[in-house]
């Protein structure tokens, strides 16, 4: 019984929700009431009426609440490249910026008291310390989050930042598990626009934005016209067109049913499947892109002593780590960085994992266990002098269960390294082959005193990652973050398609999500679909009076 | 401006302050009694048309008039096609005295080519029109020969009615509606030339006899006759429609007050004498048993017998006729450039272009209950006359036939519709509205869809009320609207369903509840819509609660939805579930007495779609409100793009032409990029500033003159400063 919505849209708005005035009292009176409203409100003299859909209004009402506003976007916010720095920061900023966070971020309070499956509701600027998890569950860092919420922000709208350790694998990780979680990434300059759309910069500021983003946009469409002759774009296009083909297909069927065979709908879900497959195909590439790019997190863990730090060091050519006689010397983690046959990798030396009564080394276990979860490789040393030893079983059983209590679903591949190889006694060592096949993918020997051994290892690296040396021939093309996020968005879509033709829902609603497949897929040159689709049934099918 | 500011429900609830007397609300036509009341109330003389007899048996307001301003309206449409007809009545409903010129009394709301309303998009159209309160629905619900709905089983949003209509049953039924006003009179007239006043506003309309008509507000839909030639082989002659004389002299006005004008293209196939068809070897095509109606009010809603249309195809020998004398036809003799719309090609064309299709569908459809021609449907041509003949006794069926009128083309004037805003109202004349073939569309809903919104903005206009846009999102009509204005059409531009990136949410089931509450407020729905529109409301909703509340347990029923969905029902499921699984309709629920008796046919399959579909609907309303707020943004109409350095030259053209209202137009706009949007908000949003630095000056310099008469205009510093 609410009656009309006309929404009178002055140039600046005041507060969204003012701009539904879902009126449930259905008097008259409240519809005056509304009209002079609309009155004051206005300086032009033009009516622009959205009107809603009456009989839908009580179901919409909750949800109309989450979903005013523009999209929510992500960036690293911190400067990248620059050599590591200690503390790096992904900025959300949108409507759903604290549900996107939600999503990403575990606090540790909650985590213990009920397994954190309730909606974040962080209080505005008040710190909360926990982790971030991607898609699968799998700890990506542990991270500071700070929720800003609006208007007391940077941009007037929902912030959320999230204060991640400051090397860029950690960061590029933490900001796709948000791109994953629903946010766009951020147009070179839109933290600032949107401050300033808002109302919250100076007016100076005005004029350098504008140039800002035309650079940048004039830099962006350089960039994507680069992009256009790699083996990428070719892909993206392919896709697009299929979309375009099957939109084609659907909506003449829509328009001029009875001018045309029907469908055949068999093959139409085949194309689909195909589609679906290269898409997979692509998100695979992207995805062995993404270690390329942010490199590959190796832990090194082990019980204290077994010569973590001097492998550390004789990996990476460096003193990075204190290496000392005494076990336990090294309590906090330490990273170096090295290049694995052209693939980035930061080595993670940790403390020694023991039951210890020192607090600062108790503290070190803990980050090593950390550390361990979210590393893409772990590498478990061992000491050839002592073998495979209770403790070392110990050891592997706790960092394995506790990957499986932080609901990882796909844990990192682990390789036993037996160290000090120089040193070993010789009847030890066709048993730990023998004990741990079914744990490590990988056994190398090595001697950090040497170096010997390390280049097995880091063939072992590559191998149970299921990467190839980069020199060889076979490499396809990279993937930015922004053709990750549209690769994404069309996945998404061609999930819910998959969805709608399970469920058996009728054809025009594969049109829905097909058109946002093509959308995604052609966001760099904002073509217009419709059009696209109509030119290609007029010239694909013979149709008049 | 500030006089202008709405006072849209005004005249609704408080009775008139109008300078004449109007019934506020005047929409039905079927309660006689009242209205023929107030007929002869106001009109003792009943039927006279003239204007003066009106004025001098007019009472109340009506002396005010002195024998000089007797031809002064409040809105004039020129043209009684479907959009001046939606036009008239929506304006005179009103209540603006509403004077509707046209070239033939005779021909109005003709059906010049198919005889037919609906199908998919434009049936939406219809639908929209009769939930705003317009005709077109009612009209074809009246009139129509067979009823089918298209798309049944492709989706909701998707499902289209389409009417075969009679023709010449419509045009008189349409005619007695617009005659049954007491605010509208019609008038056979040429007009040549649109009266301008000095602030660029629209006075009236001069006709070609010398008669001038006076009024704030004039609608143009000239359809096909501005300048209308039609063409058959290379034979032309001036003319609007065959057999009916052009409107010249209007194009040239319009052009010397600075329009642009183009020309389009479309055309009509021939007719055939139904009586020299053989039937026996077609294909009939029956209408649907179960008839739906395009009108949500129920008095429109009585069946009638319904007639059959006929499916044959094209042979060999149509297409070797054709082959042989493709240097006959206009676009491969060479003698025309125009081509026609790539939706309606002509034969010839589909035949040239589609060479492996060895035959085309061609529909036989007839024209009407009391006459003999047919319309043949696909097979429209630009052959010369005396080769028409041959071609159509190619076709199984027509061997025999009686051609009755040949096919032809029409080229005519439009006016490239940039050159309106939304409201369709012109931008350089304040109070002339365009709409319909004249804007560049085709068909007769889109002219209609038109047609009913100029009318509302005409009549709001003669009464300085703001007027009236339905946004893109709101509706087929908005769609089709802000398309016009905003796009750059090559032909005629006809409505289809994949134009409408919402289609989910603009369904045909829930026009109503979209627009009608609109219609309501803008006064075009009565008390006895209202009240049947509201209790149909109530009732869907009552039962979308009974079916969330009411539980069933195995059974038949049970049984029946399982092998009907192949997914099983647990015990105690809600009747709500069970229709959303798959292939379970709210039949099945009558079928097994779960039903509810008190709904229509039509409000159970509202409620079959809101629960059915719930969870896409959501998710496209949720898609929506983010283009909403991104893009309804307004911008100032009297933005100077061409200073705006930081867009690329060609958006500043193309902004400079269209003037989009909103940032979601502008962004539609072909040529404008991404990044220019981004210019545009800031440079918006920095002058919205800037502007309120200003008046907040003002406001200091006023409340500070006192204080500091002779200090050196202390506040231009500070704007100074504050602009650093």
């Amino acid at each position: 019984m609410a009656l009309a919505l006309i929404r009178l849209l002055p140039w600046r708005q005041p507060k969204p929700h003012h701009l539904f005035p879902f009126s449930l009292n259905p008097t008259k009176t409240h519809f005056l009431f509304h009209l002079r409203h609309c009155q004051a409100s206005t300086s032009s003299p033009k009516t622009l009426i959205l009107t809603q859909d009456e009989r839908s209004n009580g179901s919409l009402s909750a949800e109309r609440e989450a979903i005013v506003g523009s999209g929510t976007i992500a960036a690293i916010v911190t400067s990248l490249g620059g050599g590591p720095a200690a503390v790096g920061i992904v900025r959300l900023s949108g409507p759903t910026a604290v549900a996107v966070a939600g999503q990403v971020f575990r606090p540790v309070k909650r985590v213990k008291e009920e397994g954190g499956c309730v909606a974040w509701r962080p209080k505005s600027h008040f710190v909360e310390y926990g982790y971030v998890l991607d898609n699968d569950g799998n700890v990506i860092d542990e991270v500071l989050a700070v929720p800003m919420l609006a208007p007391r922000s940077y941009t007037r709208e929902d912030v959320v930042e999230l204060q991640c350790h400051g090397n860029d694998v950690c960061l590029h990780r933490v900001l796709r598990a948000c791109l994953e979680a629903g946010a766009t990434l951020a147009e070179p300059g839109e933290f600032t626009l949107r401050a300033f759309l808002n109302g919250r910069l100076d007016l100076s500021q005005a004029e350098n934005i504008a140039r800002l983003i035309s650079a940048k946009s004039a830099a962006a469409a350089d960039s994507a016209l680069a992009g256009i002759q790699g083996g990428f774009s070719s892909l993206v296009k392919s896709l697009r067109i299929q979309c375009i083909e099957l939109l084609t297909e659907l909506e003449a069927r829509l328009d001029f049913e009875d001018e045309l065979p029907p469908l055949c709908f068999p093959s139409l879900i085949d194309k689909i499947r195909v589609m679906q497959h290269d898409l997979q195909d692509a998100l695979d590439t992207a995805n062995y892109d993404k270690l390329l790019q942010s490199g590959l997190q190796i832990a090194i863990i082990g019980r204290p002593n077994v010569g973590k730090s001097s492998l550390l060091n004789a990996w990476s050519k460096s003193e990075r780590a204190i290496v000392t006689e005494i076990a336990g010397t090294t309590r906090d983690v330490v990273e170096a960085n090295v290049s694995i046959h052209g693939i980035p990798a930061t080595l993670l030396d940790t403390a020694g994992i023991r039951e210890t009564d020192d607090i600062a080394e108790k503290i070190g276990v803990k980050r090593s266990e950390a550390a361990a979860l979210a590393a893409d490789v772990i590498i478990m040393a061992i000491s050839a002098v002592d073998g495979w030893s209770e403790e070392d079983a110990k050891l592997i059983e706790h960092i394995v269960t506790s990957q499986k209590s932080a609901n990882q679903a796909m844990t990192a591949p682990m390789i036993l390294v037996i160290n000090k190889d120089d040193c070993k006694p010789k009847d030890l060592l066709i048993s730990f082959e023998e004990i741990c096949s079914g744990l490590f993918k990988k056994v190398v020997r090595t001697c950090a005193l040497t170096g010997a051994g390390i280049s097995e290892l880091e063939k072992a690296v590559l191998e149970v990652r299921g990467l190839e040396p980069i020199s060889s021939a076979g490499r396809k093309w990279t993937v930015n973050q922004r053709q990750f996020e549209q690769l994404l968005r069309t996945q998404e879509a061609f999930v819910r398609l998959h969805t709608s033709i399970e469920e058996q829902l009728p054809m025009d609603f594969w049109t829905i999500d097909l058109r946002e497949a093509a959308l995604a897929l052609g966001q760099i040159s904002g073509d217009d679909i419709s059009e696209e689709v109509l030119t290609s049934i007029f010239s694909k099918f013979c149709i008049g009076k | 401006m500030a006089s202008a500011t709405p006072r849209l429900l005004s005249s609704l609830f408080t009775p008139l302050r109008l300078t004449y007397p109007i019934h506020a609300i005047r929409t039905s036509h079927r309660s006689r009694t009242l209205s023929f009341l107030s007929f002869n109330l106001r009109r003792p003389n009943g039927r006279l048309r003239t204007v003066s007899s009106f004025a001098s048996n007019g009472t109340n307001g009506m002396e005010r008039m002195g024998q000089k301003d007797e031809e002064r309206y409040d809105v004039i449409v020129v043209g009684g096609g479907h959009a001046g007809c939606e036009a008239a009545l929506a304006s005179a409903r009103l209540g603006a005295r509403t004077l509707l010129l046209t070239l033939n009394l005779d021909r109005i709301a003709w059906q010049p080519c198919n005889p037919a309303v609906g199908g998919p998009a434009k049936s939406q159209l219809v639908h929209e029109v009769d939930a705003l309160g317009g005709e077109i629905g009612k009209m074809a619900d009246r009139c129509y020969l067979q009823k089918r709905v298209l798309n049944l089983s492709k989706g909701p949003a998707v499902r289209a009615l389409r009417a075969q209509t009679d023709k010449r049953e419509y045009a008189m039924e349409m005619k007695k509606v617009v005659e049954s006003n007491s605010n509208l009179f019609i008038r056979e007239a040429m007009v040549t030339e649109v009266l301008i006043g000095k602030n660029d506003n629209i006075q009236g309309v001069r006709t070609f006899f010398g008669m001038d008509f006076f009024a704030p507000s004039v609608v143009l839909t000239t359809g096909t006759f501005m300048s209308g030639k039609i063409w058959v082989g290379r034979a032309s002659m001036p003319a609007g429609r065959a057999g009916e004389s052009a409107s010249l002299g209007l194009t040239e006005n319009l052009q010397s007050l600075g329009f642009e004008t183009d020309r389009l293209k479309t055309g009509t196939p021939a007719r055939v004498d139904c009586r020299s068809i053989d039937f026996s070897g077609l294909e009939p095509q029956y209408g649907d048993d179960e008839v739906s109606w395009f009108s949500f009010d129920p008095e429109c809603h009585i069946e009638r017998e319904q007639m059959c249309c006929y499916l044959t195809r094209t042979t060999s020998e149509t297409h070797k006729l054709i082959s042989d004398n493709l240097n006959e036809t206009p676009t491969y003799g060479g003698w025309v450039d125009a081509k026609g719309p790539r939706y309606c090609p002509s034969i010839e064309d589909k035949i040239v272009r589609f060479r492996d299709k060895e035959s085309h569908q061609i529909f036989l459809e007839p024209e009407g209950r009391t006459v003999p021609e047919l319309y043949v449907q696909g097979f429209s041509t630009g052959l010369p006359e005396r080769l028409q003949l041959a071609l159509l006794r190619t076709l199984p069926g027509l061997e025999n036939c009686v051609m009755l009128r040949p096919a032809y083309a029409v080229e005519y004037d439009f006016l490239p519709a940039y050159q309106c805003s939304r409201s369709l109202m012109t931008k350089k004349i304040e109070g002339l509205f365009f709409s319909g073939q004249i804007n560049g569309t085709t068909g007769y809903e889109e002219a209609a869809a038109q047609g009913i919104i100029s009318g509302i903005n005409a009549a709001r206009h003669s009464e300085r009320k703001p007027l009236i846009v339905l946004e893109r999102e709101s509706s087929y009509i908005g769609t089709l609207i802000d398309d016009l204005v905003t796009k750059d059409l090559r032909e005629p531009y006809r409505m289809l369903t994949s134009r409408s990136e919402h289609r989910l949410l603009l369904r045909a089931d829930n026009a109503d509840s979209r627009l009608t509450p609109l219609g309501r407020e803008i006064g075009l729905i009565d008390d006895r819509r209202w009240e049947l529109y509201q209790s149909k409301q109530l009732r869907i909703k009552e039962e979308k609660e009974r079916l969330k509340n009411v539980r069933v347990s195995g059974g038949e029923f049970a049984a029946e939805v399982t092998t009907v969905s192949g997914q099983p029902v647990r015990d105690h499921t809600t009747l709500e579930s069970i229709l959303k699984k798959p292939h379970v309709q709210y039949k099945l629920l009558d079928k097994h007495g779960f039903g509810n008796e008190n709904l229509s046919r039509c409000e159970k399959d509202c409620v079959e779609i809101d629960i059915k579909y719930a969870g896409f609907i959501m998710r496209q309303q949720s898609h929506l409100q983010q283009i909403v707020n991104q893009e309804h943004k307004r911008l100032p109409e009297d933005l100077d793009y061409y200073s705006m350095t930081t867009l690329s030259h060609e958006s500043r053209e193309k902004l400079s032409k269209v003037r989009p209202q909103t940032i979601g137009q502008a962004s539609r706009i072909g040529g404008v990029s991404p990044a220019d949007i981004t210019a545009l908000l800031i440079w918006v949003e920095s002058n919205r500033r800037k502007a309120n630095q200003r008046t907040q000056q003002e406001l200091l310099r006023s409340g500070a003159t006192d204080n500091h008469m002779a200090a050196s205009s202390p506040t231009d510093s500070v704007v100074q400063a504050t602009a650093i």
